[in-house]
């Protein structure tokens, strides 16, 4: 039967007005500047922090993604991160003290082409070297893990096996939102919805603070995580970041009897679903071409998500789309993000996260509150640098996914 | 069995076709024209099933999509979940099974067909309402093409369920006569059973057309059960309609408690009547007719109940003239809940209301007294239907005046009529109808004579409503309403929206997810501006207006993944592409592999044969005798014109422009970032023309950056590309008896070496009379040809291959084996042995880089990380146990122990089993590895640690002694 | 679904084209006399207004021209389009809609 979700607490959060000045500002009161007043609080001791949100806490990708949790990447460099995320979803619910329904039920990613086959047997290795659980499944490991994928060798790219990550899963991203936010606040961080930047304030080369829709507010260290608008933001500061932002879209289901045990992905064929607790399947459409703000992208993407997810889950035919929106990605050259200072003194940055901010925004708040606490990147965050694209040494996720022969 | 609730006159339905239908394993019979629920109601079912959380007996609440309650399973060949009972066209042996509000995917397979239409249109009308109606005979009259949309199996919209009257005439009349006119015009096209689900950029609406639902749950021969319609228009007029909203008071749940429009629906529309003694509630004018057909049919209405302290005095005098109480400055402040009356019709349903005055600021004033009723019509205001509207982009109001959101600014290029934009009377929407269909035709181009709408039926615009947002409870606060229902699907109450409020929420988007309301199957259609009301109403703001509503997200109603996938399923989901030899290759039991679109032979097992045996034999052959292989699939692209040399120079690394004619040359290309993009032979037919060729999964998209190179930075170049990668069939003939068998087809070519070296190509005619193009080029090291002809000559060209080596025990290879071929001598693979992240010095091709020409990339190779020596380079890899294979992606390390987590050197990109070199090898991508040779590393593995010798790529014939034969 | 007006073939759906972010970003004359920083900018950087943004789209399945668009990147709202080419039939117009 379809799970009632646990209520929220009878008290959340304040809704201050912004004060004068604060040791930091954040701004962008999503998933990731949550984090990161939460750490800075909790592991840094800072606590008059700000939290500057343009719109409402939460509502921007934290309130459109697909949940998906996982640290199954390629790049040694992404796997670390992202496994330091994983370890903290794995002790978050308790010390949060919120039930963000966070569900190990493992993450399959399934080979089409030998191709595939050869990328996913290399991620498993790395995976396991790196310290990172992972498996490889066969065809048939695949159907008895999840038996409505169709594994039958007569559709147009049959499955030739799978990784599997058993300790990944999904979450409540509101829960989890307002979980970080609950805590944030206690903590005596500002959360400041409504609160539009406009504007830096400097001091010569350095920022001071910044404007907003709500006055000019002070600040010792300014740190960006705006994640679709960072180039808007980053702009008012004079930088130019190498971020390009795209609609990417999703949807979920009517409510449904639990037929689906995990989540599925497929570069190949394009799919990533899961069940949600309630029953509704949740998954994601393709990124669009174009750059967009508008927070919704062409129906073509949703019409091939839905013929690729009939490809590979016949069941889903009579199931409806129920809802569909669109959030803004900002995507960099290597499909890694971006986490550290910035040539402006005292201006720290926090984006590039593409379609995988969700499952990084603990080990992502860690690691920047780290090096906003200390100027200093944290070594997980350090090959995460804006320097890389003049080095050359990008952290290419993308490479895996190289074609041809 | 129970008594009929059908009356005996009146109503859309086809009392000639009496239809059965199971509904919870129970039979009973309707009519043709009934929907489900109507046929249930008919039936005096009305108790469809409990709520999923709360286990509240819920019954048929409206008569349409925005149905919060009555959701149900349809059986079927393959059963489909959550449809609504009253969308749900009723037909023979119709068998569905209540749902509460959580659906059941039925694993057996679908054979029913889903497609696609592209449409353009100068006028789309959604809605086939009397706005609709009226802008599609006036766009329509202008000789503009128009589509015209609704979701009901006839146009008329509001006046199905009426008894208005237009030009003197019943008003169905005039829509009959409407759909006549429209029906003469050329280029109007009207779907009907099709819902406008999503309104996109550029004027793009998706229309949603259900084709065979209503015949029943089997595929229909040469008819696809549903349509998605991809309309692109000039012009859009949204004649959507209006939704009434519930009413927020204790006990509003209960099976009875219905739409007060819902309720003239079903008197009026299906000839059903869905209680016999009434009470109606309401804010509004509207449900004064509710109450009027109510009595015309038979019921009898115990109240009336408005809200407001002063209704319009005819509406009044109307209602008590028919023998009804109205009761003003009231609402219905509690219901009580029995069995149906009369006992067994039906299941747990209202037996009473509770009734009481109002004060100014909505507090109860007086005494309550309670009226015993089986029905309860609500009308708690009207909502335009902005979904579509807002999904356009456009901005809405809150307009005090109504009580609603109305459409405000426009996005695109699109107006609203009718209800749809708060015109609430017929003659209005009529008005409005015609003028938005003339408007909107003018503005795509065709100018038409404004008509006059014709006159109605004794319509005046409404009075203003009086909405109560939240009815008191007899006692308590909000936060004790825990029967106040808000979202009924949810089960969210007013209590709930409370404790939010208290939590500290105040943006309604974190209230609505606090409580859930809202993102139920209904999506809050038609109580969305309710539960705004109410959360304004206990944020303390001054209106509905002040709080907002959430965004409205497509689809307008839930719409089937296989509608939407259509038919890019199976082998359409992708084509399929496949060269001229492909029957060849499945008459020979060719096992293939898919690369980028196409089907390759992997290998050709004889029967029984291993994959590994069969590869072994197949390599034996190239090696020692003569093979033949496909390679038709191999990306070509002509390059020609006077710059065509200087072209190649600039995107190669290495040099194009002295090449000489009738000479080959391997090149490589990169990306601007300095990273392999690609590589493949290059061979110059003439000075102006070059024919270059690239990896079959990269054809298309080299392709497009050759062209994007040449457009956008260098059209001073005077040079053009063509893909011919289909204009070609390319038999590779590989092995040391390969010219042997070239020089018996094609006998006026001289084979030799010293005629035709190594890296050349000639031109011959076949000894079959076909023109071929004949490249020395190996990609084994082997002595090999390539013959070239055009497609059409492929199959025969090959087969005459065939016939040519037989006396040679001619065998054909696939994939693995040039694979195995390619490696043995370390040739990397572009996408296997390269990832993105490989420059050609990784590669150990350092001689391929020009150091005197600019090409694409070049810049980057100075750069601190990628000009690093001890980058990942390729080198072999002999296992130390020459019987053990090393998988492919096997990480290397460099200690025998290792305990994660621990950095990778590097990683295994091929490996094989060589019957040339009588052992496994690999090559493998390393850290520094050219300066590691002789070194060992070790692969740690599930099941044990493999170690292995890293060694240079090329293993066999590193002297290149046998690509002359 | 966005409408796009090729210059060559008219206005045709969005799937026939190929998008190539940002225009007018011409390759460097000179790649070697650029810093790692320059090459970098070069490389990597290029404008995300959310705005009016001038854009390169290629009608890959049609006459396979490259061009330029100005799009408003939150309305879609195509502003101008622009060939690159002086055979086009109509260079820089403004696009009404």
């Amino acid at each position: 039967m379809s799970h009632r979700l646990p209520e929220h607490p009878d008290w959340l959060w304040r809704t201050p007005d912004p004060r004068r000045s604060y040791d930091v500002v954040i701004v962008g009161a999503g998933g990731h500047g949550l984090a990161t007043a939460y750490y800075l609080a909790r592991n840094h001791g800072i606590t008059n922090v700000a939290v500057l949100e343009r719109g409402w806490l939460a509502g921007g990708n934290m309130a459109r993604n697909t949940t998906i949790i996982r640290s199954n990447y390629l790049c040694e460099e992404s796997a670390a991160l992202y496994e330091h995320s994983l370890k903290l979803w794995e002790v978050l619910p308790q010390e949060l003290e919120y039930d963000f329904l966070f569900s190990q039920r493992g993450v399959l990613n399934l080979a089409h082409t030998l191709q595939d086959v050869r990328e996913g047997t290399r991620r498993v290795n790395a995976n396991r070297l790196g310290g990172v659980d992972a498996e490889w499944l066969d065809t048939d490991q695949v159907r008895e893990f999840c038996p409505i994928v169709n594994t039958s060798p007569e559709v147009r790219y049959p499955v030739l096996g799978a990784t599997l990550q058993p300790r990944a899963g999904i979450a409540k991203h509101d829960h989890v939102a307002w979980a970080l936010a609950r805590k944030a606040d206690e903590y005596g961080v500002d959360l400041i919805q409504g609160c539009e930047v406009t504007g830096f304030l400097r001091d010569g080369d350095r920022v001071v603070g910044v404007r907003t829709s709500r006055g000019p507010i002070g600040a010792g260290r300014v740190a960006l995580a705006a994640a679709g608008h960072s180039s808007v933001l980053a702009d008012l500061a004079g930088l130019r970041l190498p971020v390009q932002s795209h609609p990417l879209q999703a949807l979920v289901s009517e409510l449904l009897e639990p037929v689906h045990p995990t989540v599925v992905m497929s570069n190949h064929v394009h799919v990533y679903v899961s069940q949600a607790h309630k029953g509704e399947l949740v998954m994601g459409a393709g990124v669009d071409s174009y750059n967009g703000y508008g927070q919704r992208g062409s129906f073509h993407q949703i019409e091939h998500q839905m013929a690729a997810a009939l490809e590979l889950f016949p069941i889903f035919g009579r199931a409806h789309v129920l809802r569909t929106w669109g959030g803004i990605v900002d995507v960099t050259p290597d499909a890694s993000p971006i986490i550290g200072p910035t040539p402006v003194e005292n201006l720290y940055l926090n984006c590039g996260w593409g379609t995988g901010g969700f499952k990084a925004t603990p080990a992502s708040g860690w690691v920047y509150a780290h090096t906003i606490a200390t100027g200093e990147p944290h070594p997980l965050n350090a090959p995460f640098a804006l320097e890389r694209f003049t080095t050359g040494a990008l952290i290419d996720e993308h490479g895996a996914a190289a074609v041809a022969h | 069995m129970t008594r009929s609730h059908r009356l005996p006159y009146g109503g859309r339905v086809d009392r000639s076709a009496p239809l059965r239908f199971t509904f919870d394993g129970v039979e009973y019979t309707g009519l043709r024209g009934d929907t489900l629920a109507s046929a249930l109601l008919a039936n005096g079912v009305l108790d469809v099933a409990p709520s999923l959380y709360g286990r509240r007996p819920r019954g048929i609440a409206t008569a349409g999509v925005e149905e919060p309650n009555a959701l149900v399973q349809v059986d079927g060949p393959c059963s489909e979940p959550m449809r609504l009972a009253t969308t749900v066209e009723l037909y023979e042996g119709l068998a569905a099974t209540g749902l509460c509000g959580l659906g059941r995917l039925d694993p057996t397979p679908d054979e029913t067909v889903h497609d696609k239409m592209h449409i353009h249109t100068d006028v789309l009308v959604v809605g086939a309402g009397p706005a609709g109606l009226g802008a599609a005979l006036t766009a329509g009259r202008s000789g503009a093409r128009v589509v015209l949309v609704d979701d009901q199996p006839e146009p008329g919209g509001s006046l199905l369920a009426g008894r208005e009257s237009i030009d003197g005439r019943p008003a169905l009349d005039w829509v009959a006569d409407a759909r006549t006119e429209l029906a003469t015009q050329t280029d109007t096209r009207i779907l009907t059973r099709s819902t406008a689900i999503g309104y996109h950029d550029h004027n793009y609406l998706l229309v949603a057309e259900h084709r065979t639902d209503h015949l029943g749950p089997h595929p229909v021969p040469g008819i696809s059960r549903r349509r998605l319609w991809h309309i692109r228009a000039r012009r859009v007029v949204l004649a959507t309609g209006a939704h009434e909203r519930p009413m927020v008071f204790a006990g509003n749940d209960l099976p009875g408690v219905m739409s007060a429009a819902a309720v003239r629906a079903y008197v009026n529309r299906y000839a059903v009547l869905p209680g016999r003694r009434a009470v109606v509630l309401t804010t509004n004018d509207h449900a004064y007719a509710t109450a009027l057909d109510l009595v015309a049919a038979g019921a009898q209405v115990a109240a009336l109940v408005d809200t407001r302290p002063k209704p319009p005095a005819d509406l009044v005098d109307r209602a008590r003239g028919a023998g009804i109480e109205v009761v003003t400055g009231s609402a219905v402040v509690g219901t009580r809940c029995g069995t149906a009356v009369p006992p067994g019709d039906g299941g747990a349903r209202i037996a009473a209301v509770r009734i009481a005055a109002l004060d100014a600021e909505d507090a109860i004033s007086g005494p309550i007294r309670e009226v015993a009723c089986d029905l309860l019509a609500v009308s708690g205001g009207w909502s335009p239907a902005v979904h579509l509207w807002s999904q356009s982009q456009g901005t809405t109001r809150y307009e005090d005046e109504q009580a609603a959101f109305v459409p405000a600014q426009a996005a695109q290029d699109v107006v609203s009529a009718g209800s749809a934009r708060g015109v609430l009377d017929l003659a209005g929407c009529l008005g409005d109808g015609f003028a938005a269909g003339a408007a909107a035709a003018a503005l795509a181009g065709f100018p038409a004579a404004a008509a006059p709408p014709p006159p109605c039926s004794g319509d005046r615009p409404p009075a203003r409503p009086r909405p109560v947002w939240i009815v008191p409870g007899e006692t308590g606060g909000p936060a004790d309403w825990h029967d106040h229902y808000v979202d009924l699907q949810r089960d969210a109450t007013v209590a709930d929206v409370q404790r939010a409020i208290r939590a500290g929420m105040r943006s309604v988007e974190h209230i609505k997810r606090y409580t859930t309301i809202g993102t139920a199957h209904d999506q809050g259609k038609a109580s969305g501006v309710s539960a705004t009301g109410v959360i304004a109403r206990l944020l303390g703001a001054r209106s509905p207006g002040d709080v907002g509503t959430t965004t409205y997200r497509g689809p307008y109603v839930p719409t089937s993944f296989a509608l939407l996938a259509g038919r890019e399923r199976g082998a359409l989901f992708d084509p399929v592409r496949t060269t001229s030899v492909q029957p060849w290759h499945v008459d020979h039991g060719a096992v293939f592999e898919n690369v980028g679109q196409w089907k390759r032979p992997r290998y050709y097992p004889r029967p029984g044969e291993s994959m590994a045996a069969a590869v072994e034999r197949e390599c034996r052959a190239a090696r020692e005798g003569v093979a033949v292989m496909d390679a038709g699939t191999l990306g070509k692209i002509d390059v020609i014109g006077p710059d065509a040399g200087e072209f190649l120079n600039r995107v190669y690394t290495n040099a194009f422009a002295k090449l000489a004619v009738g000479s080959a040359r391997y090149g490589v290309m990169c990306r601007a970032d300095g990273m392999v993009l690609d590589d493949g032979v290059t061979l110059r037919l003439a000075d102006d023309h070059f024919i270059t060729t690239t990896t079959t999964g990269n054809a298309a998209a080299v392709l497009d950056w050759l062209e994007e190179w040449l457009q956008t930075e260098w059209p001073e170049l005077r040079v053009r590309l063509t893909s011919v990668t289909e204009q070609w069939a390319t038999v590779a003939v590989v092995g040391p008896r390969s010219r042997g068998v070239v020089a018996a087809l094609a006998p006026d070519l001289d084979v030799s070496n010293d005629a035709f070296p190594f890296m050349t190509a000639r031109r011959t005619r076949l000894a079959s009379g076909v023109e071929a193009r004949i490249c020395r080029i190996s990609f084994s090291g082997e002595l090999a040809f390539e013959i070239n002809v055009a497609s059409w000559y492929g199959l025969a060209t090959w087969e005459s291959v065939i016939r040519a080596g037989e006396p040679l025990d001619i065998t054909p290879y696939g994939t693995e084996t040039m694979h195995v071929l390619r490696a043995e001598k370390g040739y990397p693979i572009i996408g296997q042995d390269t990832d993105g992240t490989v420059t050609p010095q990784d590669l150990g091709m350092e001689w391929i880089v020009s150091q005197r020409k600019q090409f694409i990339g070049r810049r980057s190779f100075r750069r601190a990380d990628t000009a690093r020596g001890d980058r990942r380079q390729l080198v072999g890899l002999l296992p130390v146990d020459p019987a053990v294979l090393l998988p492919e992606g096997a990480q290397l390390v460099a200690d025998a122990e290792v305990s994660p987590p621990a950095k990778a050197l590097g990683h295994v990109t091929s490996s094989y089993r060589s019957a040339a070199l009588g052992r496994t090898f690999a090559l493998a991508l390393v850290t520094g590895g050219r300066n590691r040779l002789g070194e060992t590393v070790y692969a740690p593995l599930p099941g044990g640690v493999i170690a292995a010798t890293i060694t240079d790529a090329v293993l066999y014939d590193p002297k290149g002694t046998r690509r002359d034969g | 679904m966005l409408l796009i007006a090729c210059p060559w073939c008219g206005e045709r759906d969005e799937l026939e084209f190929h998008y190539g972010g940002q225009a007018h970003v011409a390759h460097p004359a000179d790649p070697e006399a650029l810093s790692d920083g320059e090459w970098a900018e070069y490389l990597f950087v290029r404008d995300n207004p959310k705005g009016p943004f001038a854009e390169r789209w290629s009608h890959a399945a049609g006459c396979r021209r490259w061009f330029s668009v100005v799009r408003h990147t939150v309305t879609h709202r195509i502003l101008a389009v622009q060939s690159n080419h002086p055979t086009a039939a109509d260079g820089t117009k403004p696009v009404t809609a």
